[in-house]
Formats: C-alpha cells, structure tokens, sequence
C-alpha cells in the first residue's frame, strides 16, 4: 500500500518535471526540472531496494552531468535568456522521435516477463543486492562479468579527456 | 555498553500494539524525520556559539557572554530575529529558483546528516552503500548554490557561486579518493560494519601510513567543501559583500547559513567515523582492562567528542590562515591533493595485500 502511494507521487513528479522541462521558456528552469526528474528516478531505484542505483543516479547525474549543464548555461547564455520557439520541422521531428520512444518502450515492456507477475517467483529480487556482488561483477573475468567492458570504457573516458585538454587549449 | 536499539524497539512495540504495521512505519519515519530535523536545528545553533567562542578566544576576544550563562542563549536569540525579518523580493529575480535553491542546499545537507551512525544503536538508515550515498546526496547542495548565485539577479552572487561550484567539484575528488582508500581497508562501504570493524583498533592506527595521509587529505579537502576557513572565496566577504547569498533575507539567509555550520559538522562526523572509529571506543589489542574502562564511556560521548576535536581542527585553521586566490586553490587540488590521494589509494591496496 504505501509502496503503491510512493510509486503514483513519484511518478506524478517525474511526468510533471518532464513536462515542464520541455514547456518551460527559461533554459535555466528546464534545467531544474530535468534535475525533479532524474531525483524521483532515483527514488524509483530506492523505491526498488536497489539502493546502488539510485546512489549513481544521483552522483552521476544530479550531481555530476547537471551541474555541467548549469555551468555551461552560465557561462553561455546572457541573462534571463529565453528559448526562441522552434520551427515546424522541428517540432514534428521532435514529436515523431518522441512517438517512436513511446512504441519501443511500452513494446519492451508489455514482451517482458516480470519477475513479480510469475505468482512464484524463482529468482529472489525482493532484497537488495549486496554491494560485493556488483563489484565482484564489475571486476571479474568470468561469464557474466564485465572487466573487458569496464576498462574499455575507461578507456574511452580518457580518449574524452585528453580531447577536451587538446580543444580547449588550441587558443 | 549500552545499546540504544532498546529504546527504539521499545517505542517499536509500543506502537505495533496500538496500530497496523502499515501506520507504525508511516509514524515512525515522521518520528525520525521530526527528530533528525530538531537535531539538525539544535546541533546548528550550538555549533554557531562555539564557533563564536572559539573565534574570540583566538582572537583574545571574550565573545558572547550576555545573554544567558556564558552567553548561551546568544545564538538562540538571534534565531528568533531571523525568523521575524522581512523576506525581501529581489526585483526582476527569477523568484521560484530564488526561492528553491536555499531549499536545496538544505537538503542535501539534511540527508546526509540522516544516515550517520550517531550512537550504538541509533541510525536512522544502514545502506549497504553507505559510504557511497553520502557523497552522492551531499553533491545535491553545489545545485542548490549555483541557482542562488544565477537566480539572484546580482553580480556579486554570480562570481561567488561560479568559485564556489568550481571549488566544491574539485575538492569533492580528493574526499572520494581518500575515503576509498578506507573503504579498501575495511572491505566494506556500510557504515555500521566499518565502525564495527574498528572495534579492535581505529582505522587511523591500522591502516599505517596510508591511512593517516587519507586523514590528512580528508581534512582539507573536507574543510575546503564546507566552504569555509583558508577556502572562503566564494563569501569572500572584501570582494563579494557574502558570495552566493548576498541577496537573501531571513530564514531563507538561515537555511544557507544553517547548511553551513552543519556541513561542517557532518564533516567531522564522517572523518571520525572512517578514521577514529565513530561511536566505537578507544581498544588496544592486549590491553584488557585498558579496554574495559574505556567501554564505560558512553558511546555518544565518544562519538560528540571525536567530532568536536575534528570541528575544533577545522575552526583552528579557519581563524590562522589567510584566503587562498583562486588559482592557489585549484592549483591545491588538481596538482596536489589529488596526486597524492591517487597514491596513496595504490599504497593503501598494497598495504591491505601484504
């Protein structure tokens, strides 16, 4: 019951920010909400005993990517900036990119097989997973282990890096 | 030692008796929350008397003394004036961000507050991750600046929360790195189980070398995070009026004011519980009887006393030091600290392996 009341509000503030992150005139604004989004999601995630989830939801993006977006809107944008509207083309663009994303998930979601809708379920994901599984997981060689991913990816940060180094001191 | 899981389970019982489990849990989370608030509130405004305190004595001042013994109601007092000024409207402001972001920094600070383990037997929440979730909810005020400083419409505010996102993203690196390096020691990122642990010895004094230098680096970059002492830029009260919250009035100045005292606070509270063990008293391996007069220490006295030493450090080095520039503070960070910090995470694995 209260699970059930958790999940309408938080879902009722995700719909709402969202909404308003791509109604809102004011570049500054829309950032704000998009930061409503991503923290219900995390509570989403905790809402779900996945509680690792939800801690990089927050680090990462509330706490890391959005800043970076704040901080560009700042250092871009002149004050009180407000978005021009967009062209027709755009608009019907953005509409079909958002219809397809709309097909795709709710397709996703009515194929998939829940854990919860089979009445006994055999895998146990009540509780939450321990932090050592996910790090054993991250960091082994074995079948459903990800070193070989992991490090690739750290790899590709460091391309970014030193990217961004070279670019931004061209002068 | 005492325990207070007894107490809690108590009051557990008590209102599983007269409700369903449904309602004990709804009326137990307002209970903590209202408790963790009232904490929260109370904690601040102690901490800013002993903040005056100890700024006079360093200054061969005496500080507050009128109002009540020793000057104790001092910063009572000046709550209640807070709470009666006027909260101005800031002209052409974009006032639903201006209004947000004092609720923002509040926040984030509250919730980290939240999960600390205070006494034997009192967290609110166990994460498994503790460790993890307390520097993720604790980025959630450098949001909260930054839109004071935009939303504020003034130029003073602007320049002090660009120092001061660019600050607290930096140093918020070698606070990470150098708690890691106590997470490899300790195997675990729950904080019940890493002050458990350090119930043989302290942290401090098992993790060698390595574990001091995480200290140390914890200390600085952790001060530097609170935004106050040799790192006060972004308020630099000569340049800036007060940095981020020039434009803000009352109980919303509070809030930030508030969040400050209690990141440092919460500061201290995490170094003494990675590195001096937190609530855990002091045991020497062998020394039996050594231990068991320490164990009749009230667990909340060590814990209040471990945090108040490193509270006392951090006000030590805000009252000695001269402002850093802007460049000497980054160039602390990103050529200094955090080299050293990467280190010594390597020397910390090594030390664990052998």
């Amino acid at each position: 019951m209260g699970t059930i009341i958790t999940f309408y509000c938080l879902s009722a503030l995700i719909i709402v920010s969202a909404v308003m992150a791509v109604t809102s005139k004011r570049i500054l604004r829309a950032a704000t909400f998009l930061l409503f989004v991503l923290i219900a999601t995390a509570g989403l995630y905790l809402l779900l005993n996945y509680h690792f989830l939800a801690a990089v939801q927050l680090s990462v993006y509330a706490g890391g990517i959005l800043i970076l977006f704040i901080f560009a809107i700042l250092l871009t944008s002149p004050k009180g900036d407000r978005t021009e509207p967009e062209d027709r083309g755009k608009v019907a663009m953005g509409l079909a990119a958002a219809l397809s994303g709309l097909v795709i998930t709710a397709m996703v979601t009515v194929k998939h097989i829940f854990l919860y809708a089979d009445p006994n379920p055999t895998v146990a994901g009540d509780h939450e997973i321990n932090m050592k599984t996910i790090g054993h997981a991250l960091m082994g060689t074995e079948k459903y282990q990800y070193l070989l991913p992991f490090e690739v990816l750290s790899v590709l940060l460091l391309v970014c890096i030193i990217g961004g180094i070279f670019i931004a001191r061209k002068r | 030692m005492y325990s207070f899981t007894d107490i809690t389970h108590w009051i557990d019982r008590l209102l599983r008796n007269s409700m369903t489990d449904g309602w004990t849990l709804f009326v137990e989370f307002i209970l903590i929350g209202a408790v963790i608030m009232v904490a929260y509130a109370l904690l601040a405004l102690f901490l800013i008397y002993v903040e005056r305190r100890v700024c006079a004595w360093f200054q061969c001042r005496i500080g507050p003394n009128r109002v009540g013994p020793w000057g104790l109601f001092q910063t009572g007092a000046d709550m209640i004036k807070i709470l009666l000024k006027e909260l101005i409207r800031i002209n052409r402001a974009d006032r639903f961000l201006f209004r947000l972001a004092s609720f923002m920094v509040i926040i984030g600070s509250i919730c980290t507050f939240g999960a600390l383990p205070f006494v034997k037997g009192l967290q609110a929440i166990d994460f498994n991750i503790g460790v993890f979730y307390l520097l993720a909810v604790s980025s959630l005020g450098v949001v909260g600046i930054l839109l004071a400083g935009w939303s504020s419409n003034s130029k003073y505010t602007m320049i002090g929360a660009m120092r001061s996102g660019a600050q607290l993203i930096s140093y918020e690196l070698s606070c990470g790195l150098s708690l890691l390096a106590i997470v490899i020691l300790s195997g675990t990122m729950q904080l019940s189980e890493i002050v458990a642990q350090q119930s043989e010895m302290w942290f401090i004094f098992k993790g060698h070398v390595p574990a001091v230098i995480a200290f140390v680096i914890y200390l600085i970059a952790g001060h530097a995070e609170t935004n106050r002492g040799p790192f006060d830029l972004p308020e630099a009260e000569s340049e800036l009026t007060a940095g981020y919250h020039t434009e803000y009035s009352g109980i919303q100045f509070g809030f930030f004011y508030l969040a400050e005292y209690m990141n440092m606070f919460i500061i201290a509270a995490i170094a003494s519980t990675m590195f001096l063990g937190g609530w855990m008293p002091l045991h020497i391996p062998g020394w039996e009887g050594f231990n068991r007069v320490m164990d009749y220490i009230p667990s909340f006295a060590w814990f209040l006393g471990k945090t108040g030493f490193c509270i006392f450090l951090a006000l030590w080095v805000r009252w000695s030091f001269p402002r850093l520039r802007i460049d000497q503070l980054l160039n602390l960070e990103w050529k200094v600290l955090m080299p050293i910090s990467l280190v010594n995470i390597l020397l910390m694995a090594i030390t664990v392996i052998l």
